[in-house]
């Protein structure tokens, strides 16, 4: 074993993901670098088009076929790099070391298939459980992801439950094998804010119980607050800013985190108090044939943008506690 | 519970509608010119009015519409669907002599179609611009605007006459003695060539939709999570994603049923296969009036049995087909 007590989980280096669209290749991740202790949660934030969903199918293995490649760098997991590992070792990996949790629980499950059994197969599948085994495991899990009267409910179709109910059985598959990492993507999106909180909960607490590490997509700065200890906050393919959540947040040193954090909007002591209006960062994410440019890609909606930020691409400049930030202006910030 | 209650309240409206099918193919058949005594008259080389009024009273021609009516209905109900002037035998039996060869014909042409067309459109559907699927787009092309009866001439002429690998007609060779697997190899040689062409057209329609329906399941959220699981690829495709492909398949080869009895009529003509087919063209030719209610009847009988299988196969697939709440 290549994993010693200080060594990270996960490992990425300079990664970098082309997409293969019809005006050519764009990197929807450019120079992307992360590590990821046994444990830990680690978020990512940013807007929609970021590149978030593509870095998560990326550690899968499953950006879609004959459009997105690695590039460039490596995944390492447990000191295995999974870009060049075979689809046997991959399948091996997914479900079991790694899993995923996606954004839309109402159509990840197959609807042809009881939750029961969609649960149990990925236990045959890794841990070489028999039909009756694998069946009792998931009547446990359906109960430690809080789904009521699980006995009767493990036989049920996916058409049958409601979408946070679905989201707690993609948790149970996810964590049916108790994986080392569990990237969520956008896990409770499409779901009602009181269910957002139960989800979060049921997330944070089983996560802790498993020691899994947790990589966490979202764009909820308020979801990150809670849950994460470190966040990297992404703009158009390139990691924007990196560091502790809390300092972060406390002091952001790249405009764009700043704006996001701008942007969350605060409940009123009084609700007849006057509104302030909603913040919002101007302009939208550049088209993905510009992400290759060597600029400050957010150059386009910074207020504090110069001719250097329109002409090089900024270094990524380091603070305390490993906080970093690509801006040629970090230290104004 | 519910699937029982469902099935069972399908197969109500089931014998209803059949009721009406009956009611409607008399009042169709009554409505048309000319009649038995006709004919009969005709091969008797003429007749005077007189005998053709005893000829209707006998067979009860000249009793009031809905009275004719109700007989029919009632005489069906019990299983008797009336005897054949031209043939000299009841229509039922008429019926049940030729069945074998059509069912053998129609359902080795539909089985033939869906395995051939399920396999062809998942392999396509997993490489688009592979080999076998630019071959399911030809050959979807091909059964689209072929008309059956020519795809079986055509076949005539390639594999009968000039290579003479297939008898050209019927489904017999009385110069093959014997019976047992000498007989069941002599019928399956003379099915070969109507069972392919048969089987053409629905190919093209079976291969083309599970294609499309593959390529759509392929792309979904729940494959994407099958991929995630670790499952393999043969997992993840015949498992995950051909359960929900096949409904649309399903659907579209319950539909055909009836156009396969019809079909069967134009390929059993090139053939002279001795089926239901050949017998609903001389009927008519023959004005048999008992035979063609007969055979029409048999074929709204096998229409709806047909979709009621349909029915219950979608919803032995899919359980969110008017299932349980």
């Amino acid at each position: 074993m290549k994993n010693s007590h200080n060594s990270p989980l996960l490992k990425v280096e300079n990664l970098r993901i082309e997409l293969t669209t019809r005006d050519g290749v764009a990197p929807v991740i450019d120079d992307l670098s992360l590590e990821l202790r046994a444990g830990e949660t680690l978020s990512f934030v940013g807007e929609s088009g970021c590149g978030k969903s593509m870095t998560a199918l990326a550690l899968m293995g499953l950006l879609p076929e004959k459009v997105g490649r690695v590039a460039k760098g490596s995944i390492c997991f447990n000191g295995e790099d999974l870009t060049t590992a075979s689809p046997a070792r991959l399948n091996e990996i997914r479900g079991n070391d790694i899993s995923m949790i996606f954004q839309e629980p109402m159509t990840s499950l197959n609807p042809v298939y009881t939750i029961g059994e969609q649960i149990a197969e990925v236990l045959r599948r890794h841990r070489g459980m028999n039909k009756a085994a694998a069946w009792q495991r998931a009547i446990e899990l359906l109960d430690a992801v809080r789904i009521p009267n699980p006995k009767n409910r493990v036989s049920d179709y996916p058409h049958q439950l409601s979408g946070g109910q679905r989201q707690r059985v993609m948790i149970a598959i996810a964590l049916a094998c108790e994986p080392k990492i569990l990237i969520a993507d956008e896990p409770t999106t499409a779901l009602d804010v009181t269910v957002q909180a139960q989800i979060f909960d049921l997330m944070r607490d089983l996560g802790r119980e498993l020691g899994t590490a947790t990589i966490l997509i979202t764009h909820d700065m308020g979801a990150v607050a809670e849950m994460a200890e470190r966040m990297i906050v992404m703009y158009a393919g390139r990691m924007a800013e990196t560091g502790p959540v809390q300092q972060v947040i406390d002091h952001p040193r790249h405009p764009y985190t700043k704006g996001l954090i701008s942007c969350v909007p605060h409940l009123l002591a009084q609700l007849t108090a006057e509104r302030p209006p909603l913040a919002e960062i101007d302009g939208i994410v550049p088209s993905l044939k510009d992400f290759g440019r060597d600029e400050c890609l957010f150059a386009s909606r910074c207020e504090r943008a110069n001719e250097q930020c329109r002409n090089q691409r900024p270094p990524e400049v380091g603070f305390s506690a490993g906080q970093l930030s690509a801006c040629w202006q970090a230290e104004d910030v | 519970m519910t699937f029982l209650r469902a099935t069972f309240f399908r197969s109500l409206y089931a014998i209803l509608l059949l009721i009406a099918v009956l009611v409607l193919n008399f009042s169709m058949m009554h409505m048309a010119p000319g009649d038995v005594a006709d004919t009969i008259a005709q091969s008797m080389g003429g007749a005077d009015p007189e005998i053709m009024a005893q000829i209707r009273a006998d067979y009860g021609l000249d009793q009031p519409f809905l009275i004719q009516l109700a007989t029919y209905v009632g005489k069906v109900l019990n299983f008797d669907l009336g005897f054949s002037f031209f043939y000299n035998q009841p229509v039922v039996s008429l019926i049940l002599e030729r069945l074998p060869a059509t069912l053998l014909l129609v359902l080795g042409a539909q089985l033939l179609a869906l395995t051939l067309g399920v396999v062809l459109g998942v392999i396509s559907a997993r490489n688009p611009n592979g080999m076998t699927s630019h071959l399911v787009t030809g050959l979807a092309l091909f059964g689209y605007a072929a008309p059956v009866f020519w795809t079986g001439i055509l076949c005539l002429i390639a594999f009968s006459l000039h290579l003479g690998w297939f008898p050209t007609s019927g489904m017999r060779d009385v110069t093959v003695a014997g019976g047992g697997w000498a007989k069941l190899l002599d019928i399956a040689h003379h099915a070969v060539l109507p069972i392919i062409t048969l089987c053409s057209v629905y190919l093209a329609l079976y291969s083309r939709l599970c294609r499309t329906a593959m390529l759509e399941v392929l792309g979904s959220d729940y494959v994407r999570t099958a991929k995630a699981k670790g499952l393999s690829a043969r997992q993840v495709v015949y498992k995950h994603a051909l359960k929900n492909a096949v409904s649309p398949v399903i659907t579209l080869a319950g539909l055909q049923f009836s156009a396969v009895i019809s079909g069967a009529v134009l390929v059993e003509a090139v053939y002279s296969w001795p089926g239901l087919g050949t017998l609903a063209f001389q009927s008519i030719i023959a004005r048999d009036t008992p035979t063609i209610l007969g055979i029409l009847f048999f074929s709204a009988l096998v229409v709806i049995v047909g979709n009621l299988l349909t029915d219950i196969a979608l919803r032995l697939v899919d359980p969110r087909v008017g299932g349980k709440q």
